[in-house]
């Protein structure tokens, strides 16, 4: 029996979103929000600041004062997108490239310094009670977004769960799990592969023979799209769209961020083992900021005083949290039986004395010597 | 009032914290219109609603996922897993996030979640449905691992559970689920957590035990006694965190101590309660601690899986060696 035999009981399309191109012209409708100056000048300034964030925190590592660190170079557009289409009350479940859309939510730089400089306090994120703090184990943020989701749901709440993840993470069982019943449930969420080509060492096609990742949604029973995910206008329309859809009543979307990882995966990785500087190189050219200044450049009348002034700004701001981080003094030792429950057992009171006592021993004896 | 069994009451403290609290939400595989496969809820969807008592799709790290993301949002889910032979899938869930949640966020987020699940052998099922393996959840920090032995107990503890504002794994020991039955008033009296209970008094020996165990270590207490052997016996009943004070007291008072569980051996609960002892109440020991538990194999399928079980048997002949001793 040939195909031609059967009868077609299901087809699909993945349909793809890019409106401004590389060189920054618009190649498509521009939407309301995008003809407001000040909104985009505003996704252009928290792009330029997670950069110029990410950029510090590497020197930071790279001169002994942070734990190894993941940055968001290049991926900047696909964050900030993210962030900016949602409302303060939905929630965000990040992985370790989300700076962008955690800063336009409240998240604090020093909370993010002071969490790859090894201390949980950088996960208390003072100015937002929502989120999640970032997720390291891959994927394992989706079913608990479905889990958000559905007491969003049963409390009838206008509130949407977004959880983000990379193209690696749609090989785990996390992942369809969890977008299963985000699609069996109905739930308003939305669930973000950023597609930045690599997982660590392991590039996009040798990770799945899939054509493209936002059709795994599909046997979910979800839509997915691509969008170009280093044209901020596109994946912040992409974006917007799937949150008030999910916050609506409309259910759940899959949307793949095309973009890349221009840094190594983390400090601790050297990415020139297993990708060509030419690779890299080509993709410079795809950049998301370059590409937005390009097209205020042309229509906003964006200049060299106005950049020159954002990046000085975006300096302080970052220089200034780096220095609340500095001065952070570390958590008292004792402190690490402090949250594990509401209330410390019994049973562990003895180990957080002996915690105390060495602690205080040791303090004793630096001051000694 | 009418006795129930040990599932009934699993059953009517569900039913208590669904009608008591809004944020009650039962979930898990089978759970709904069928009641789950060992009824523990029973007609909850029909009284609750299928918003709160509800059939999620086969995929155990999702429940246990979706758990934490609901009780993160303040919710009070308790998820089912089918049988313990299933819930592996959990343990990252578990272990990277329930239990670190509240210390990740400097306790912005909490997990009050409860994790049910049947467990232990005897009741001649199907490969990977008979074994107990409570110590890998005991030997996560952050995390309460209870398991109840009796009607009251059941009804007081899983009410406990659901309440604890931080997670707990709730493990049934399905062999005894309906073999004695108790007078359990609905009262939404929750009994405490984080403390052993002391279900005979005695002094020649101290009887260590929790789960289905506690049958056949009365019945050996029943079978000492007749023989002039007096034991104190103690349910553990939640076996993280351990209450040592109530264990240590009365091996002071009996200088003897043999624990029984079903469970393998090896970085057994059983080996943390030997070594606390080692520690703290070697002085008042008079006899090497003994245990009973079941071997360091895999759980034999049924046709042997008495042989792998502590018996009454194994019991008496563990108290009577530490007797033996001066």
């Amino acid at each position: 029996m040939t195909n031609e035999d059967k009868k077609c009981v299901a087809q699909f399309e993945i349909h793809y979103t890019q409106l401004l191109n590389q060189q920054g012209e618009l190649v498509g409708a521009l939407p309301e929000f995008a003809a407001s100056a000040e909104a985009l000048i505003a996704l252009y300034r928290t792009m330029v600041q997670t950069r110029t964030f990410d950029t510090q925190a590497i020197a930071l590592q790279r001169t002994g004062k942070l734990g190894t660190y993941s940055s968001s170079i290049g991926q900047e557009a696909v964050s900030v997108g993210i962030g900016s289409a949602m409302r303060f009350e939905d929630v965000l479940l990040p992985t370790y490239r989300e700076y962008g859309a955690q800063f336009q939510r409240g998240v604090e730089m020093s909370e993010i310094l002071r969490y790859w400089g090894g201390d949980e306090r950088g996960m208390a994120y003072h100015a937002q009670p929502h989120d999640k703090a970032i997720t390291v184990p891959i994927a394992t943020h989706v079913p608990q977004c479905a889990g958000i989701a559905y007491a969003m749901k049963l409390r009838k709440q206008p509130r949407v769960a977004v959880c983000v993840l990379g193209d690696g993470a749609t090989s785990k069982g996390d992942f369809y799990e969890g977008i299963n019943v985000a699609g069996a449930w109905h739930l308003p969420m939305v669930i973000v592969v950023t597609n930045n080509q690599w997982a660590i060492s392991v590039p996009r096609e040798v990770q799945t023979h899939a054509q493209t990742l936002a059709q795994k949604a599909i046997a979910a029973g979800i839509p997915g799209e691509q969008v170009d995910g280093n044209d901020v206008i596109a994946m912040r329309h992409v974006m917007a769209n799937a949150v008030e859809k999910a916050r609506t009543g409309g259910g759940p979307t899959l949307i793949e961020a095309i973009t890349f990882r221009m840094h190594d995966h983390t400090t601790a990785d050297d990415a020139s083992r297993y990708r060509k500087q030419a690779v890299v190189d080509q993709h410079k050219l795809l950049d998301p900021i370059d590409r937005l200044r390009k097209y205020l450049i042309q229509h906003h009348d964006w200049d060299d005083a106005k950049e020159t002034a954002l990046l000085e700004a975006c300096t302080i701001e970052v220089e200034a949290a780096v220095r609340s981080y500095l001065d952070t003094p570390p958590a008292p030792p004792e402190s690490m039986f402090d949250y594990l429950y509401e209330t410390l057992p019994d049973a562990l009171q003895p180990q957080r004395d002996e915690v105390e006592s060495l602690g205080k021993l040791k303090r004793g004896g630096d001051h000694n010597g | 009032m009418a006795e129930i069994t040990i599932i009934e009451a699993v059953n009517l403290a569900m039913a208590r914290a669904l009608e008591n609290n809004p944020d009650v939400v039962v979930f898990g595989e089978d759970v709904g219109v069928n009641g789950g496969v060992f009824r523990a809820t029973d007609g909850l969807q029909q009284r609750y609603g299928a918003n709160r008592v509800l059939d999620t799709p086969l995929a155990e790290a999702l429940i246990a996922g979706m758990a934490i993301g609901m009780a993160a949002e303040g919710l009070r889910p308790v998820a089912e897993i089918q049988f313990m032979g299933f819930i592996y899938p959990t343990i990252e869930q578990m272990i990277c996030h329930a239990t670190r949640l509240r210390n990740r966020t400097r306790g912005r987020i909490t997990c009050p979640m409860v994790l049910r699940a049947p467990y232990g052998g005897g009741i001649h099922a199907p490969e990977h449905h008979s074994e107990s393996t409570e110590a890998i959840f005991a030997h996560m920090p952050g995390l309460r691992v209870v398991i109840p032995s009796s009607p009251l107990r059941a009804y007081g503890l899983l009410l406990a559970a659901i309440q604890d504002p931080d997670p707990v794994v709730f493990l049934e020991p399905k062999r005894i689920y309906r073999m004695m039955k108790q007078e359990v008033p609905d009262d939404g009296e929750a009994l405490p957590l984080d403390v052993c209970f002391q279900l005979r008094d005695g002094t020649d020996v101290t009887l260590v035990t929790w789960g289905a165990m506690i049958h056949e270590t009365l019945q050996a207490a029943d079978q000492l006694e007749a023989e002039g052997i007096s034991c104190d016996v103690i349910d553990v009943a939640t076996i993280k965190p351990l209450d040592m004070a109530t264990i240590l007291n009365s091996v002071a008072k009996t200088g003897r101590c043999v624990i029984v569980h079903e469970a393998a051996r090896t970085c057994g609960v059983g080996a943390e309660i030997a070594a606390q002892l080692a520690e703290y109440g070697l002085l008042s020991l008079f006899a090497p601690v003994q245990r009973v538990t079941g071997y360091d194999t895999i759980m034999p399928m049924f046709k042997l899986e008495n042989d792998y079980m502590p018996s009454t048997e194994r019991i008496i002949t563990a108290v009577k060696k530490t007797l033996e001793e001066a």
